[in-house]
C-alpha cells in the first residue's frame, strides 16, 4: 500500500496537482503513515524529478511552479501533523533570500525560494529592494547559513558587491551566493561571492553543496 | 508606396485598448510616489492603499495633451531626430554592464574607455541618429553611474542622447549637466538634447523612483520615454495580446502622471516588452515573439498618434556570430517597417547584458539595409523598362546613362564590413574580423566636439560635486581619459 501511495504522491508533484497532493497526504495520515515518510519518499522524489527534468529541458518553468504549488499544498496538510506529534522536521539549513536595493524583481528569487522550501530547507525571504545592511543584519538575526542576493537589472547588479562587503564580518561561516538574469559566474567571482547558479534547480544544488561544506566544517 | 507592417487588426486593437482601460480602473495601478498619488487623486482618480484607479475619461484627457511630435537637438541646437509620425531612427542599446573585448573576443566588465569607443563610433556612423549612454562603467562610482556615463557621452558627442537615471535622486544632477550643455534650463527645454527612459515595473506598478522621474522630467520639459517591459508569462500574461494590453495600461498610467504634472510636456510611447524563455528564465530579445511584442506595442502608440520607441536590433548570442546577425537583422527590418521613431538596441549581445563595438559597426550595415527597404520601389524613369530597352546598345545596361545616374539611389552600397568580394580576393574573413578592422578607419574620421576647456571643466566640476553629494569621488584620470 505504501509503495503505491508514495508513487502517487511523487506523480502528484510531477503533474503539479495541488489538490491531489493534499488528498494523498490526508489519505496517508489516515492510513497511519509517518509524515516524514510521505515527504521524504513521496513528495521530495517527485520534486527532485521535476528538477532533473527541468535541468534537461524536458520540463519548463511553469511546470516547476506548479510542482512547487503541489508541494506546498501537501506540506500544508503534513506540517500540522508534525507539530501535533511534537516533531520538527529536520532542517538542514537556513537560507536568507532577497532582491538587492533598487530592484523590485522577484520572480527568480521566488522560484528559488520555492525549490529550497520544497527541499526541506528553512527559507527566510526578505522580499525586494533589500539594502546590504539589512541583508547582513537579518543574516545574523536569523542564523542564516547561506545568503542569496538576487538582481534582475544590469544597473542593480552592482549592489551585489555591497551585499558581499556588508557580509564580510559573517563570512566565511555564512556563504553568500548571487543570481539573476544579468549575473554570471565571472561576475560572481569578481565580487568574491561563494557561488553562482544560472537557474533555480542549479541554485538548489549549489545551496546543498555549500551547506554540506559549512556543516562539514563545523563538525 | 512606403513598405509597412501591421500586426493588429482594428478589432483587436480596440479590444486591447478596452481591456487596458479596464485594468487601469481595476485592479488599478500601484503608485509608489506620494506626490504622484496626490496628483492622481486631485484629478479624480480613486486612490486606496497605494493603488490608483484611473477613470477612462481622465486617461483620454491626458492622452489629448501629449505632443504628437517633437524634435531632439544636437549640440548647438540643430534638430537631429524627429519623434513623431513614421520617422525611423536608430540608437545603440543602453546600460550594458559587459563589453565584448574586440581583441580577445571575451567579455569583461565595461569601462570608461569602452563607453568612449562606443560613443565615438556612434558619432561617426550616420546610421545612428542618436547616442545612448551605452554601458555602465565599472570604473566609475556606483552612486553616480548614471550621471557619469552621460557626462562621458556629452564630452565625446554632438548627437542627441537616449539616457536614463538609476535613482530619483540622481536625475537632478543629470538635468543640471544637460542644462549646462544647452546653455541654460530654458534652452534645454526649448531644444532638448536628451530623452530619459523611465520604466514602470510590471505588472502595473509605477515605483516611487519611476513616478518621481516622470514628474521631474515633465517639470523640466525634457522628454520622458516610457519603457514598459512586460515579460509575457512571468510579469505579464503569457499571450502576446495580453502582454500588449498590459504594456498599454502601464504606459497610459505613466502618461496620466506625466501630463497631470505639466500638460503638453513631451513624452514617448516606448517599450521593451519580451517573452520569458521557459527553460532558462532569460528574456530573449532575439525571439520573434519579443520582436512581435515590440511592434504591436508601438502600433498601439501610433494609433494614439504618439511618438514611439522600441528595443530591437539586439541579440541573445554571446558572440558576434550568425545568430547575432540573423536576430539583429530581422528585428532591424521589422522595426523599420513598423515606422518606430526610435529603435534602441544596436550593438547589444547576451539579451542586453553585453555591448560590442564590432556588433555596433555590423548593425549599422543592417540598419542601412533597413533604410533602403523603407525607401521602397521607386519609379524615377518615365517608363519602367521599355525606354531603357530602346536605348540599349551593344555594351548592355552597364553603359546606359540611366544606369550611371540612378544606380546610387537604386542600390545601397554597404561598407567593406559586408563581404561581397570574390573568393580569390584573399583568405575569407568573418564579419567580426571585418567589423574589427573597420573600427580604426571609422575612428580616423572622428573629431571630438569643440568644447572649450573652461566648459569641460564646468562639466567635470558638476560631476565632482554630484559625486561628493553621494559620498563618492571621481578619479582624476580613468583609463587614460582625463576627466
Amino acid at each position: 500500500m505504501n509503495q503505491e501511495i508514495l508513487s502517487r504522491m511523487r506523480q502528484s508533484i510531477i503533474d503539479g496537482a495541488p489538490q491531489t497532493a493534499a488528498e494523498l497526504a490526508q489519505e496517508a495520515l489516515s492510513a497511519g503513515m509517518e509524515p516524514l515518510e510521505a515527504i521524504d519518499q513521496g513528495y521530495v522524489p517527485g520534486m527532485n524529478q521535476v528538477g532533473e527534468q527541468f535541468g534537461c529541458r524536458a520540463m519548463f518553468l511553469p511546470d516547476v511552479m506548479a510542482a512547487a504549488e503541489a508541494m506546498r499544498s501537501a506540506m500544508a496538510v503534513l506540517e500540522p501533523e508534525f507539530q501535533r506529534r511534537g516533531m520538527a522536521r529536520q532542517v538542514s539549513g537556513t537560507v536568507l533570500l532577497g532582491t538587492v536595493q533598487g530592484d523590485i524583481h522577484e520572480i527568480g528569487k521566488n522560484l528559488i525560494a520555492t525549490l529550497l522550501l520544497a527541499a526541506g530547507l528553512r527559507v527566510v525571504d526578505l522580499g525586494c529592494n533589500v539594502t546590504a545592511a539589512r541583508f547582513a543584519a537579518e543574516a545574523e538575526r536569523q542564523g542564516a547559513d547561506v545568503v542569496g542576493a538576487s538582481a534582475l537589472l544590469t544597473t542593480t547588479m552592482v549592489r551585489q558587491r555591497e551585499v558581499i562587503t556588508a557580509m564580510e564580518r559573517l563570512r566565511p561561516r555564512v556563504k553568500v551566493i548571487v543570481g539573476g538574469a544579468p549575473v554570471t559566474r565571472q561576475w560572481a567571482a569578481e565580487i568574491g561571492a561563494d557561488g553562482y547558479a544560472a537557474d533555480a534547480p542549479r541554485a538548489l544544488e549549489l545551496v546543498k553543496r555549500l551547506l554540506a561544506q559549512t556543516k562539514g566544517a563545523s563538525q | 508606396m512606403k513598405p509597412a507592417i501591421r500586426l493588429l487588426e482594428h478589432a483587436l486593437r480596440e479590444r486591447i485598448l478596452g481591456e487596458a482601460m479596464q485594468l487601469l480602473a481595476r485592479p488599478g495601478v500601484q503608485v509608489g510616489s506620494a506626490e504622484a498619488r496626490e496628483l492622481l487623486a486631485s484629478a479624480g482618480a480613486r486612490v486606496e492603499g497605494g493603488v490608483a484607479h484611473l477613470p477612462e475619461a481622465l486617461v483620454w484627457q491626458c492622452l489629448a495633451s501629449v505632443p504628437r511630435e517633437f524634435a531632439l537637438y544636437g549640440r548647438g541646437g540643430t534638430p537631429a531626430v524627429r519623434y513623431g509620425g513614421d520617422a525611423v531612427h536608430f540608437d545603440p542599446g543602453s546600460s550594458c554592464v559587459y563589453f565584448l573585448d574586440g581583441e580577445t573576443r571575451a567579455r569583461r566588465p565595461a569601462q570608461t574607455r569602452d563607453l568612449v569607443l562606443l560613443t565615438q563610433l556612434a558619432e561617426v556612423l550616420p546610421q545612428l541618429e542618436a547616442q545612448s549612454t551605452a554601458v555602465v562603467c565599472s570604473d566609475a562610482p556606483d552612486a553616480i553611474a548614471d550621471l557619469y556615463r552621460l557626462y562621458i557621452v556629452l564630452l565625446h558627442s554632438n548627437k542627441p542622447v537616449i539616457t536614463g537615471a538609476f535613482a530619483a535622486e540622481t536625475l537632478g544632477g543629470m538635468l543640471e549637466l544637460l542644462a549646462l550643455d544647452a546653455g541654460s534650463e530654458a534652452l534645454l527645454r526649448a531644444h532638448p538634447r536628451a530623452v530619459f527612459d523611465v520604466c514602470p515595473s510590471p505588472p502595473l506598478h509605477w515605483t516611487e523612483f519611476a513616478a518621481r522621474n516622470m514628474i521631474q522630467l515633465a517639470r523640466a520639459g525634457v522628454p520622458a520615454q516610457i519603457v514598459s517591459m512586460p515579460m509575457a508569462g512571468a510579469t505579464a500574461p503569457v499571450t502576446l495580446a495580453g502582454a500588449v494590453t498590459q504594456h498599454a495600461a502601464e504606459s497610459l498610467a505613466g502618461i496620466v502622471i506625466h501630463q497631470l504634472t505639466v500638460p503638453g510636456a513631451p513624452l514617448v510611447w516606448g517599450g521593451a516588452p519580451s517573452i520569458l524563455d521557459m527553460r532558462t528564465g532569460i528574456t530573449p530579445v532575439g525571439a520573434i515573439e519579443t520582436v512581435m511584442l515590440n511592434l504591436a506595442c508601438a502600433e498601439v502608440g501610433k494609433h494614439f498618434g504618439l511618438p514611439t520607441h522600441a528595443y530591437l536590433v539586439a541579440s541573445d548570442a554571446h558572440l558576434l556570430d550568425a545568430q547575432a546577425g540573423a536576430e539583429s537583422g530581422v528585428s532591424a527590418m521589422l522595426g523599420a517597417l513598423a515606422g518606430i521613431n526610435m529603435i534602441s538596441g544596436a550593438g547589444m549581445l547576451e539579451s542586453l547584458a553585453c555591448h560590442s563595438a564590432e556588433k555596433l559597426v555590423l548593425d549599422a550595415e543592417l540598419i542601412a539595409s533597413a533604410r533602403r527597404l523603407l525607401r521602397g520601389i521607386a519609379t524615377p524613369t518615365a517608363t519602367l523598362a521599355t525606354e531603357m530597352f530602346a536605348a540599349l546598345g551593344s555594351a548592355g545596361f552597364l553603359a546606359l546613362k540611366e544606369t550611371r545616374s540612378l544606380f546610387r539611389s537604386e542600390q545601397h552600397l554597404p561598407s567593406e564590413v559586408i563581404d561581397r568580394g570574390s573568393y580569390g580576393d584573399g583568405a575569407p574573413t568573418d564579419a567580426f574580423q571585418r567589423a574589427h578592422a573597420a573600427i580604426p578607419r571609422l575612428l580616423a574620421s572622428y573629431t571630438r566636439p569643440p568644447l572649450s576647456e573652461p566648459r569641460r571643466a564646468e562639466f567635470t566640476a558638476l560631476v565632482r560635486r554630484q559625486a561628493s553629494k553621494f559620498g563618492a569621488s571621481l578619479p582624476p584620470n580613468i583609463h587614460g581619459c582625463a576627466v
